[in-house]
């Protein structure tokens, strides 16, 4: 045995993003530390909050515009003035979710599910709920409470606590 | 590599504590190592373990999500039943490799 190790205990992440890779970023790291039994508790804000939105959390879209790293089946890189055109973003993002169920990737609204199942809270931020309109019966049934960022820094206490902000 | 004796049988274990080869596995060598982990086997618990087996040997990609719609369990069940360790310590008691997906 080497020097003692000293695992995570705690894993607290901010989504404050609403692109297809922001939400599925924090998912599958949210997922990842509920499996290694890792205390989880996930923040959704500002555009974040369309991951954990009834009407919007399936449908989530990659931009195909100012996306250097977007590429066209093949590997050819994918002209920006082609990702403008209507329908285009739609088309793409569809074929991606596609791509990611393949590899037994959930849906949003199943991997929120897992991560409850699992332990793992869910969180929504007031001030953007407030912004954007939203009311709790607005969002998944997974999410917990409709907290300040205040109240969110209460639960990352601990020595082994990690913040993570994707 | 470490040579070990369980349940009154030599295995091989890697170096995280996962047999080396599946095929010494037996309902046994799984109660000892769920012993160690701290989990008590029940008939539930060894249909998911001979479930992940089966998938093993199929050479099928496992997930928590692929366990949760086998019929058997659904996912909340499993962390019942492996608190903790959904995935890993049901496939250390199962007696295949260290899980590598990461869902």
């Amino acid at each position: 045995m080497s020097s003692e190790k000293k695992p995570l205990e705690k894993v607290c992440l901010i989504c404050a993003k609403g692109s297809l890779e922001d939400v599925y970023a924090s998912l599958v790291m949210a997922n990842g530390a509920v499996m290694e039994g890792i205390e989880t508790k996930v923040f959704f804000t500002f555009f974040g909050l369309d991951g954990i939105t009834k009407k919007a959390m399936n449908h989530l879209h990659t931009a195909t515009t100012g996306n250097p790293a977007m590429r066209m089946p093949g590997g050819i890189p994918f002209p920006t003035m082609l990702g403008g055109l209507p329908g285009i973003e739609s088309a793409v993002s569809s074929m991606m979710r596609k791509q990611m169920e393949a590899l037994d990737m959930p849906p949003v609204d199943e991997f929120l599910e897992m991560i409850t199942a699992g332990g793992g809270e869910i969180y929504a931020c007031k001030l953007a709920v407030d912004m954007f309109k939203l009311k709790k019966e607005d969002l998944s049934d997974e999410v917990s409470d409709i907290i300040t960022i205040g109240e969110f820094y209460e639960m990352c206490d601990g020595d082994r606590t990690q913040i993570i902000f994707t | 590599m470490a040579v070990k004796t369980i349940a009154g049988v030599q295995v091989n274990l890697t170096e995280e504590g996962y047999l080396e080869d599946m095929n010494q596995w037996s309902e046994e060598i799984a109660k000892e190592i769920a012993k160690e982990i701290g989990i008590e086997l029940t008939p539930k618990h060894f249909e998911v373990l001979n479930y992940l087996r089966e998938k093993t040997i199929a050479k099928e990609n496992l997930t928590i999500r692929g366990v949760g719609k086998s019929g058997i369990v659904d996912i909340k069940e499993l962390y019942v039943l492996f608190p903790k360790g959904p995935l890993k310590f049901s496939s250390k008691i199962a007696g295949i490799p260290k899980p590598t997906s990461c869902i």
